[in-house]
């Protein structure tokens, strides 16, 4: 008895992933995805808890216990449709949550380090369904009421797929040439391959979402008239605008907002240059500030460019890092040099305004701050030098003001945050609004959640208008 | 999402006019705001000043040179091709009311962005003198819906084929001299090269005359996404593409802005030279 309790679950099994030297010279995925014997041996380690940490500790409170179950005993269609009742884009979430965080973490295999590798049991079904062409099966029952969704981002996605299953009629409004918010201007290819992107755009447009790309709310109709035309609102608008440093030397050539290079790589294909028209320009050494998953994300970008020597520059160390701890492995694996305990104060530049150097201070932790973690503190007189070609400034972003200038009746904080109550209302009646745009920089999970409770929200406020009419 | 193109016309040498469908765009159109597009699937995004507008026929007019890898395509499209993405009407438009006598100083392109403002301003009640310049009289563009358009017309050229031997920004300072005891000039708008409008800013400094720029700096998504577009404004950063594109010429840095104008050229040359080379080869 003893015995079988040390060997209980056993060990993960290994996913099989590009080799470093390899995957730095494409934009491939990364993982290689578990085999059909590989997905059902890693399932069969799941000790079915009765507690069900990881679905209480899920955002969305996935069915995941069920998941394995199915998966387990091969059978993957069932295990598809379990995952679908929560979770209307399972492939991207499988790949891009933090699960270490969330359902992996609270695993209690995860002690010993071999938690069931749940993600990576997600994204395998998820693919396995679209392989097959198997999608989710529902009658609509259409309803005349229409109700606007505004950007198509995670949270804007999985609010138009509820709204649509109700039977609303939905328009979702998108200002770039392509919809998928983050996920396609966002999350490298490497990570987040196109094609799944596309693929959970495309069933959108199948189920009889209608796609306006090119189109500004604020701009190209006035928030006002959106709020006449339309019966309910959700903005999902995200935090896509970006945060500078301030410091001096900051327009020098040379230096980019994370947004813009990987806008440049990701959304327009800058690393097929030629083949593809947008330009991107990187010196021998570049220098990517923060270290969240966008941070990773540019550096690891950089590295597939053929930039020889990539660092990382942070103000704290590695443990307070916010990635995700796969893309920061993935990251040091790749050659990905983290320079911890580091801040820039001044970008230097030639007499051509490129920039050469960049001055930083040495800094050291204090106490906690509002976070929680250890709050980074100057050293006075610790200034140096490194050189630098190219520097990508990853220090977050902000809810983009445009929309909201256009829009000044909605309540926001102090950040440009969008006000909501418990039903994600905003103070304005039968406009609700989630994601980033009300969370600041959150997840995609966080996000797709909130475009859920939406939707509901918005039925539940339709159904009650009907009713008292 | 294609937008057709209606008409076509080749301006001189390296300036086309092309007029698309874009019924969103012609819509909410108002002078000093701009569009962004894209041509192919592969393409990248541009940002184009819009000309002149139709609204009822659902089109507007875009003029643009033929010197970059998309400007060049851009060029050989005829009537009835499509321009893949159109975006916009994007930044802010221009500040249109009486004023009293303005000078709008175009150069190069810049003519084109400028004329929508001038057809505003005169129509607003002012008197409008447009000032517009090229390297030579076949550079020039838009004379004559200028000169139909605006109180009186200058023109200067680099070479004097047409006009001022010279600049227009030496025009303008006459121009100032001259309606100093009429009234003076009460507002000056400069659009074209960065040069021309920091020029433009130093010859109405000493007359403390409110000057309007605006930037064409580089964009990617042209709504405050990227950050490419970001100038310096009296030392505060701003982004021309939702903070501007007009500003006040007294407070941009234009030497920063021209600087960064540069960040991509020699990539762009090398785009350029590719697209040559495959015309060539499909030819």
């Amino acid at each position: 008895m003893k015995k079988k309790r040390i060997d209980l679950g056993g060990y993960r099994v290994q996913m099989q992933e590009q080799s470093p030297e390899k995957r730095i010279k494409n934009f491939q995925s990364v993982p290689l995805g578990y085999s059909k014997e590989e997905v059902v041996k890693e399932a069969k380690r799941c000790i079915q808890c009765k507690g069900i940490p990881c679905e209480l500790d899920c955002p969305i409170n996935m069915k995941i216990l069920e998941m394995i179950r199915e998966i387990a005993i091969e059978n993957f269609e069932k295990a598809f449709f379990i995952m679908k009742e929560d979770n209307p884009i399972p492939a991207i979430t499988g790949r891009v949550c933090p699960q270490e965080a969330q359902c992996e973490g609270v695993c209690p295999l995860y002690q010993r380090g071999h938690g069931i590798n749940i993600g990576k049991l997600e994204a395998f079904v998820a693919d396995w369904a679209r392989m097959k062409g198997i999608k989710e099966k529902f009658q609509i029952e259409e309803k005349q009421q229409k109700v606007a969704v505004i950007g198509s981002g995670p949270a804007g996605i999985s609010c138009a797929v509820d709204l649509r299953k109700f039977g609303y009629q939905v328009t979702m409004f998108e200002a770039l040439h392509k919809a998928g918010g983050v996920l396609q201007y966002g999350i490298p290819a490497f990570r987040l391959p196109t094609e799944i992107v596309d693929y959970e755009i495309s069933y959108l447009d199948e189920i009889g979402v209608d796609i306006r790309l090119d189109f500004f709310v604020g701009q190209n109709i006035e928030f006002s008239e959106l709020r006449n035309e339309y019966d309910s609102i959700f903005i999902g608008t995200g935090a896509g605008a970006p945060l500078f440093m301030k410091i001096p030397g900051e327009n020098l050539k040379g230096v980019y907002s994370a947004n813009e290079f990987l806008i440049r790589v990701n959304l327009m294909k800058a690393y097929k240059f030629l083949e593809f028209d947008t330009p991107i320009v990187c010196g021998e050494t570049i220098g990517v500030i923060g270290a969240g998953n966008v941070a990773m994300d540019a550096a690891r970008c950089a590295l597939r460019l053929g930039v020889e020597k990539v660092y990382i520059l942070y103000r704290r160390t590695k443990k307070e890092a916010p990635a995700r701890d796969e893309e920061i492995q993935h990251a040091l694996e790749e050659g990905v040099i983290l320079k911890e305990l580091i801040s820039p104060n001044k970008f230097i530049g030639d007499h051509k305004g490129w920039l050469k150097e960049v001055e930083l201070f040495k800094m050291e932790l204090g106490d906690a701050d509002a976070s929680g973690r250890p709050r980074p503190v100057k050293i006075e007189g610790s200034e140096f030098v490194l050189k630098m070609g190219t520097i990508v400034e990853a220090l977050g972003s902000m809810p983009n003001r445009l929309f909201l200038n256009k829009a000044p009746e909605l309540d926001v904080n102090k950040w440009g945050q969008i006000k909501v109550d418990d039903n994600l209302m905003t103070q304005i009646p039968g406009v609700y609004a989630g994601g980033d745009a009300v969370r600041g920089n959150a997840t995609v999970i966080l996000a797709l959640g909130d475009g859920r409770q939406a939707a509901a929200s918005i039925h539940k406020q339709i159904k009650q208008a009907k009713a008292a009419t | 999402m294609n937008h057709i193109i209606v008409r076509k016309k080749n301006l001189s040498k390296e300036n086309f006019l092309i007029e698309i469908k874009a019924p969103h765009v012609a819509e909410r159109f108002q002078p000093g705001q701009f569009v962004i597009i894209r041509i192919s699937e592969t393409g990248e995004r541009i940002p184009l000043t819009v000309a002149d507008v139709n609204k009822a026929a659902k089109t507007i007019t875009l003029i643009f040179q033929a010197v970059g890898r998309t400007t060049m395509e851009l060029s050989t499209l005829n009537k009835g091709d499509p321009v893949l993405n159109c975006v916009g009407p994007l930044g802010n438009p221009s500040e249109i009311k009486k004023f009293g006598q303005v000078a709008c100083v175009g150069g190069g392109t810049g003519i084109a962005c400028i004329y929508p403002l001038v057809q505003a301003l005169a129509k607003a009640g002012n008197e409008v003198t447009a000032i517009i310049g090229a390297r030579n009289e076949s550079m020039l563009i838009l004379e004559k819906e200028m000169k139909a358009a605006a109180t009186k017309t200058l023109i200067a050229t680099d070479d004097g084929s047409k006009g001022h031997h010279g600049f227009v920004t030496e025009v303008l300072h006459k121009t100032i001299e001259a309606h100093k005891n009429s009234g003076g000039i009460s507002r000056v708008i400069t659009i074209g090269p960065i040069p021309m409008m920091k020029a433009a800013a130093e010859v109405t400094r000493p007359y403390k005359i409110p000057t309007i720029a605006s930037l064409n700096t580089i964009m990617v998504d042209g709504t405050g996404m990227c950050g490419s577009c970001r100038a310096y404004i009296d030392g505060v950063m701003k982004l021309a593409c939702i903070d501007g594109p007009e500003f006040d010429a007294h407070k941009v840095d234009f030497d920063d802005v021209l600087s960064r104008m540069e960040m991509f050229k020699v990539k762009e040359k090398q785009a350029v030279e590719h697209y040559q080379k495959i015309s060539l080869e499909k030819e």
